[in-house]
Formats: structure tokens, C-alpha cells, sequence
């Protein structure tokens, strides 16, 4: 599969001496090629997250679990034990692991229709427990890895695969606001939403990232950051077009920022 | 539970079940698991199992390191035993049907990742909400597989309190040993009714991580990876074959059953669980009449003892199955028999109506004294 890349790193020519290296492949990711779709965010988001466990030197710590979804083969990337999870129900498996492991850092990697449609009850009940875990939630508004149904997060009158006339409210309800809803519940530590559509966003997903795993390490709870994130081979628009519609129409129906943090609160 | 605490002080080892007691059947595949070194338990209320999860409620607080938690549905609850076990912990679930039919999907994702792990379902009468009263019904469930594809679970049949406590232990170590879930299959009977155990027969097992086991990583091994998915079908294909393999050397060395009376019988009753001692009762009561009337008693359900059952078949006149269910078992029998055509019977039980001994004993005599007796005469339909 990575035959083209590997022929063309024997030819570029190794870093010679007094060259120092700056920037890297994370250690927490393999040396291996992502198989997600031109602009889609999840490579972008694994990048955060590996970064993240990097600078904490938990690697050795960490579990994953991997959810049905796009990202089902996120072990592929990622360089330490991971779980792949039926559909949903990632939190459920997480809360097993960290009672029977107290000393790992768990990650439950999921995307919306995963966490906030077929698991909305194991999230929900993880986040009220206060679960020692941290969430990555991958908000993009359609179900990927099927090709392009309506999620419960899909905006009004978005067209999808089993919308074809635009989300009608009256049917399907509003787009569900995960972060919001789980920010009332007493065992979230820290909840936030930020954006992957571009650098600025991405530097704050990465941070807010590395949060929820040192309040994870800190014993505070349950923990989630909801990336937004386009998938713009099932909105059928371009990369660039996917990320602009990232920043300006879902930005306005989920707003990126703080909804809990338990430190904050005092 | 101060006691208890009291009691730890003067012995470290105070939260061991031990001793000879007068126990639910509920109470005793706990006590028998915790001998066995489980030290995690993850399930959701459901009669007739409660005093299952209100044993370990209490029990595996004082466990060390016991975990116990009461999850919001027996689909959560099965993803958290999936959890536990795949962090190399000897793991618990116990629900009865309903909730056995929300745990299939989880079951089968812990077949194909090769997981150990015990369940018990404590059956009650179906389909649907039914009611809380004993049946057999989810033997094709538990025996065929019961969720979505190929596997099957290792399922053991106890038919007294002390066998509750033996199988759990049993169903651990041969959870562990092929790496594959293992069933407790039983009833509202077995499960509520009081009867001695005695828990120092069961071997205590002081349980270690395993090498494959996920977890805190610290001696820089490559990452453990649990999964049940192979997108290539020639590397799924692969995958399987190494499972068929496993299952037929499971089935040659793990067949378990107990024959009573079976030498010189002339009809061979089949029954498995709590029925098998109603049956066994009214054998004995017959054979102090003079009629030679034998009983086998499948212990695993999965393997099934074919080849046991097929050479006592060839000696007798006639086989009957006792089941309390529509017709389950009885096709297992059907396949033992198949190649020395016995006339077969079957006697059910309804409802969740239990049989008393004249349910057992009336067909029994009319078969014995007809091995065509019409009226229990059964066929693949
Ligand atoms: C029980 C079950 N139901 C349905 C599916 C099919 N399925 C696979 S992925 C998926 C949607 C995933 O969408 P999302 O969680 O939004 O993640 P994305 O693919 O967009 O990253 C569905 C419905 C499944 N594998 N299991």
C-alpha cells in the first residue's frame, strides 16, 4: 500500500549533519499512511491526539478504544493497545477497562452517529458515573462510513443519503447538542467543543485535548472535547468547499468553546 | 458489612466464600466464581437473577480489587464485561432471557475476539416478556450461538445449588483454557431453591493477567490489539479456520454428562438441568418397580455428548426427551440418533409449568410398555 511513499522517501535524501530535526511524526503514531477520504478531519484530529499523549509522555498508558465508523481501524494509526468496540457502545467497554486498569489513560474515539444516536445512552451514563476516560467526539454532522446518512447531528434541512428533501425538524427533531446536554451532568470534568476546519482550530483542539487527558490523569472525571469536523466526500462538496462549510454553517448551529470545566467552577 | 470489615482485620483472607452453607443457586454461582478469581461483575436487575447481582453488589466490594458495577442496560453491561475481559480480569455477567437477547450482539463480538468471560442466564419462559417462571427456552440460543454469526458458547447444564458453584468455576477455567465465552444455562428452580454447597470443594484460583490482555504497558511490548474485525476475506478466512480448529478440539476434550442407570435400560430419558432431577427421581422409582429405565444428563450443552448418547441409543428401544420448551434439545437428540432409527420421544412442558412426577412418570409407562406409544411418538417436522 505504501510502496509509492516508501520509494519516494529513499530518495529524498536523509537529514544531513548539523540538520536537526524540529518537527516529526509523533511517537504515538505508526509509520503508516491514513486511509481517510480527502477532507475529512480525522487524520487531522489523530494528530491532536498523538501530539497530546506525546507531550504527557503517557503513551505507554494509553488505551484506545476504536467505535464503528470511519475511523473502526484507528489502531492502524495509533501506536499502543486499542479495542475495537460494536457500535456505540465505546463508553460501556471504556468504563471496563479503566475499573479493571486504574493506572491507564483510556480514550473512547468516536464519531456522532456512534456516540449520539445508537450509543446515546452509554454516553450519557459514562458521563454521569463520572468515568475516568476521556471522549473524543467527532461531530460531522452525517454518518461516513455508510455513505452519508442523516446523523443526529445533521443541521436543518441538510440534505443526506435518507434526507433527501433536507432534515425536516418536524420528523427528525433538531441537531442533537451533545456537549451542552452532558455539561449538566455532575461526573463531566471538563466538556468543549472546538473545530478542525482549519490551523487555528486545530491548535485549540489539540490543547483541549491534552486537557481532558491531564484531568483524566488528575482523577477529575469524565472528560469529552466534540470536534467539528466536514466530511466532504458524502456532502459531496470539495475539501476547501467541506471546510468552509465547517466554519461558517455548523460553526453557527454548534458553537465552538467551554461548556465545562470543573476547575474553572472552583 | 461492618462485620465483615471486623472480620478482615483478623483474617485477610475474610471475603473468600468458604464453608459449607445453605445457599440460592443464585447465591452459590457468585460464591463458586469468586473461589474461581473473578473479581469483576457487570449487570443489570432482572428476576429471577436478582440475588445474582445483589450477591456481587456486596461481595466484590470486599474483593480485592473487585469491581462491580450496575450498568444502565444489559447491553451496556455486556460491553463493560467485554472491557473488563479484554483487560485480562476474570469477568462476570448474569441476566435472564430478555436481557440475554440484548447481551447477542456483545456475546458475539467477545466469541470473535476471543475473550473468556462467564454469562449465566437464569431462563425464564418466552418469547417476549413471557413470565418469571422456569423454562428451557433459550437452549437453541445458547447452544446454537445466539447473536450474529459462526460461534458457538461453551454451555454448562448444573442441576443443584453445589453444581452452580462448581460451574462457575468450570466455565471460568474453560473460558480461559479455549478463550471463548462461556454460558451458565439454568432456571428460576436452580437459581432460587436452597440446597447445601459445600465452597470448599470449589479450587480457589488466584487469577493473572494474561500476556494478550490490554493494559498499562510496561515492558515495552508491541500493542495488544482486541478486535473482531478482518476487512480482508481471505485474512477472515484464515481467522475462522484457526476457530473451527479450536472448536473441534474443544468438542473432543470437553464433553461432559452423567449417565444413571443407563446399562441394561430399555428406554433412555434425555433431560439436562433442573428437569433431569424430576427425571431422575422417577427412574429410580421405576427401577425399584423392575423397569429397566436409564437417564443421560447432558452437564455441557455445548459440546454436546453426540457420540455418548448415539452408543446408548443403540441399546435401547425407545429415547425420550423431558425439555420445558416447545421442542429444543430434542433435535440435538434427533442428530445423535440419526443413523440407528430409535423411536423418539418427547414430553414438554408449557408455560412455565414445571413437571411434577406424574408429568414425567404417566408418559414414562406408557412408553416403556409401547416403545410406539403414539401420543409422545415425535418426528422431525
Ligand atoms: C449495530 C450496528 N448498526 C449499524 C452499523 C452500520 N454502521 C457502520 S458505521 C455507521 C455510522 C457511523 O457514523 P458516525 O458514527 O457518524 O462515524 P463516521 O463514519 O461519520 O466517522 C453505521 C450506522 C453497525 N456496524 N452496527
Amino acid at each position: 500500500m505504501s510502496d509509492a511513499i516508501n520509494e519516494l522517501r529513499a530518495e529524498v535524501p536523509l537529514p544531513q549533519e548539523g540538520f536537526e530535526v524540529v518537527y516529526q511524526r509523533p511517537h504515538s503514531l505508526n509509520d503508516t499512511q491514513f486511509t481517510y477520504c480527502p477532507g475529512c478531519q480525522h487524520g487531522q484530529v489523530h494528530l491532536c491526539i498523538a501530539e497530546a499523549i506525546d507531550e504527557l509522555e503517557i503513551k505507554d498508558r494509553m488505551i484506545g478504544m476504536a467505535p464503528v465508523g470511519c475511523s473502526v481501524f484507528a489502531y492502524w494509526f495509533f501506536d499502543f493497545d486499542f479495542i475495537s468496540c460494536p457500535h456505540g457502545r465505546a463508553p460501556a467497554v471504556a468504563t471496563g477497562i479503566k475499573r479493571a486498569d486504574p493506572e491507564a489513560i483510556v480514550l473512547s474515539y468516536q464519531g456522532d452517529g456512534d456516540l449520539a444516536s445508537i450509543g446515546a445512552a452509554e454516553i450519557v451514563h459514562a458521563a454521569n458515573r463520572g468515568e475516568q476516560i476521556t471522549v473524543v467526539f467527532i461531530n460531522n454532522a452525517i454518518y461516513g462510513m455508510t455513505g452519508g446518512q442523516m446523523a443526529p447531528t445533521s443541521l436543518e434541512g441538510m440534505v443526506t443519503s435518507t434526507s433527501p428533501r433536507g432534515r425536516d425538524v418536524s420528523i427528525a427533531g433538531k441537531p442533537i447538542h451533545v456537549v451542552e446536554m452532558l455539561s449538566t451532568l455532575s461526573g463531566v470534568a471538563y466538556a468543549e467543543r472546538t473545530t478542525a476546519h482549519d490551523p487555528k482550530g486545530l491548535i485549540k483542539t489539540k490543547k483541549a485535548i491534552k486537557k481532558a487527558f491531564e484531568y483524566q490523569m488528575e482523577g477529575l472525571g469524565f472528560t469529552i472535547v466534540e470536534v467539528l469536523c466536514g466530511c466532504a466526500i458524502n456532502t459531496r462538496r470539495t475539501p476547501k468547499d467541506s471546510a468552509a462549510w465547517v466554519g461558517e454553517e455548523m460553526n453557527k448551529v454548534f458553537q465552538v468553546g467551554v461548556f465545562k470545566d470543573i476547575k474553572e467552577e472552583g | 458489612m461492618s462485620q465483615m470489615t471486623a472480620e478482615a482485620m483478623k483474617d485477610d483472607l475474610a471475603w473468600l466464600p468458604k464453608g459449607r452453607q445453605l445457599m440460592k443457586g443464585n447465591h452459590a454461582v457468585c460464591a463458586g466464581a469468586i473461589r474461581a478469581g473473578c473479581t469483576a461483575y457487570f449487570g443489570y436487575p432482572i428476576t429471577p437473577q436478582n440475588e445474582a447481582i445483589e450477591y456481587m453488589s456486596g461481595a466484590l466490594l470486599d474483593v480485592p480489587n473487585g469491581i462491580f458495577l450496575q450498568g444502565e442496560s444489559e447491553v451496556a453491561s455486556i460491553n463493560m464485561v467485554m472491557g473488563a475481559a479484554a483487560a485480562g480480569r476474570r469477568v462476570m455477567t448474569s441476566s435472564s432471557s430478555p436481557g440475554i437477547s440484548l447481551k447477542q450482539e456483545g456475546i458475539s463480538y467477545i466469541a470473535m475476539m476471543e475473550l473468556p468471560m462467564l454469562v449465566m442466564n437464569v431462563v425464564r419462559c418466552g418469547p417476549g416478556l413471557g413470565n418469571i417462571a422456569p423454562h428451557q427456552g433459550d437452549y437453541f440460543q445458547a447452544v446454537k450461538g445466539g447473536g450474529h454469526g459462526d460461534y458457538r458458547l461453551i454451555t454448562l447444564a448444573p442441576a443443584s445449588v453445589h453444581e452452580m458453584a462448581e460451574h462457575a468455576h468450570l466455565g471460568f477455567e474453560l473460558a480461559c483454557k479455549w478463550r471463548n465465552p462461556a454460558m451458565i444455562l439454568t432456571d428460576g428452580v436452580i437459581g432460587q431453591m436452597m440446597e447445601p454447597v459445600d465452597l470448599d470443594a470449589i479450587p480457589v484460583v488466584d487469577w493473572k493477567k494474561p500476556d494478550w490482555a490490554m493494559g498499562v504497558n510496561r515492558t515495552g511490548r508491541k500493542p495488544n490489539l482486541v478486535t473482531s474485525i478482518w476487512l480482508d476475506p481471505e485474512d477472515m478466512a484464515q481467522k475462522h479456520l484457526e476457530i473451527i480448529d479450536k472448536y473441534e478440539r474443544l468438542k473432543a476434550a470437553e464433553v461432559r454428562f452423567e449417565e444413571y442407570m443407563c446399562d441394561d435400560a430399555e428406554v433412555l430419558c434425555v433431560a439436562y438441568g433442573s428437569v433431569s432431577r424430576a427425571v431422575m427421581g422417577t427412574v429410580r422409582k421405576l427401577r425399584e418397580e423392575g423397569m429397566k429405565i436409564g437417564l443421560l444428563r447432558p452437564i455441557t450443552l455445548w459440546p454436546y455428548p453426540y457420540a455418548t448418547l448415539r452408543e446408548l441409543a443403540k441399546k435401547v428401544k425407545s429415547v425420550v426427551t423431558y425439555e420445558m420448551s416447545w421442542g429444543q434439545m430434542i433435535e440435538d437428540v434427533a442428530l445423535a440418533t440419526r443413523l440407528n432409527p430409535v423411536p423418539l420421544h418427547f414430553v414438554p412442558r408449557h408455560g412455565g409449568l414445571t413437571f411434577n412426577p406424574n408429568d414425567v412418570e404417566t408418559p414414562l409407562r406408557a412408553i416403556y410398555a409401547n416403545p410406539q406409544n403414539s401420543d409422545t411418538l415425535w418426528e422431525i417436522s
